[in-house]
């Protein structure tokens, strides 16, 4: 089964992320597939660049990216939500003249058509809800 | 075609959800989608007839919702135990919706193929 998730939660404000990793990680070694992750509302924060948490705690960009490599899944952050709370792609990075590249490798910034072409495609739909 | 149903349980001004919330809404609608919109809990406040966010320079996102009908989205629904748990009724939304007991919610949503919310 093709599966597409959305995750609307902020890495440390709730269970969004650690429910829809270990989702994942289930749906995959269950032999199915999962085309697209979708991170729109406060989940766009999974995708800093710059997050450094303690060693002994989880990564959770680092995790994203290394389970969307071993298993070839899309990771997109929804270009308006982000821009909002100030995470920007690198062609808007220049744009608006600032130095850094927030944006955390693996991912990748787009629309929300990007969502509803995954609801298309995919079997099912699975929404981890933000606050 | 895959009908969609967007589950609707925000208060509108608590948070810039519902205005991020008809984002999706409208990209759906644009991609000519058949999406239906389910109000519930605090949901139910979006519709509430003569409210103004203007002094928190918030989007007025019930302007948006009057505007959906141009996108063919008026399959619109209201939880009622929702409703009266906020002492509301019907007549005090700006829209045309059709009420839905608690009770039928499951029966309603498995009409659809995709669900939405929160």
């Amino acid at each position: 089964m093709k599966f597409a998730v959305q995750i609307n939660g902020s890495p440390y404000a709730g269970p969004a992320g650690e429910m829809a990793y270990q989702f994942v990680v289930a749906a995959l070694s269950a032999g199915h597939t999962v085309l697209q992750i979708f991170f729109y509302f406060d989940g766009i924060y999974h995708g800093l660049a710059a997050q450094m948490p303690p060693g002994d705690e989880r990564q959770f960009t680092h995790r994203w990216r290394q389970l969307a490599l071993q298993n070839n899944i899309d990771l997109v952050i929804c270009i308006s939500a982000a821009q909002r709370r100030g995470l920007l792609s690198l062609e808007e990075s220049k744009r608006q003249n600032r130095a850094n590249q927030d944006l955390a490798p693996g991912f990748r910034i787009s629309g929300l058509g990007q969502l509803v072409e995954a609801t298309i495609n995919a079997d099912r739909f699975i929404v981890f809800p933000g606050s | 075609m895959k009908r969609y149903l967007v589950v609707m349980s925000h208060p509108p001004h608590g948070s810039i959800h519902v205005q991020e919330q008809l984002d999706v809404i409208l990209t759906m609608a644009a991609f000519d989608r058949s999406v239906s919109l389910l109000f519930l809990d605090e949901g139910v406040f979006q519709l509430l007839r003569g409210q103004t966010a203007q002094q928190y320079l918030h989007k007025e996102t019930v302007a948006i919702f009057d505007a959906l009908a141009l996108y063919d989205i008026d399959d619109l629904w209201v939880e009622t135990e929702s409703l009266m748990e906020k002492g509301l009724s019907l007549g005090q939304l700006t829209l045309p919706v059709k009420p839905i007991a608690r009770s039928g919610i499951n029966a309603l949503m498995s009409g659809f193929n995709v669900i939405l919310g929160a």
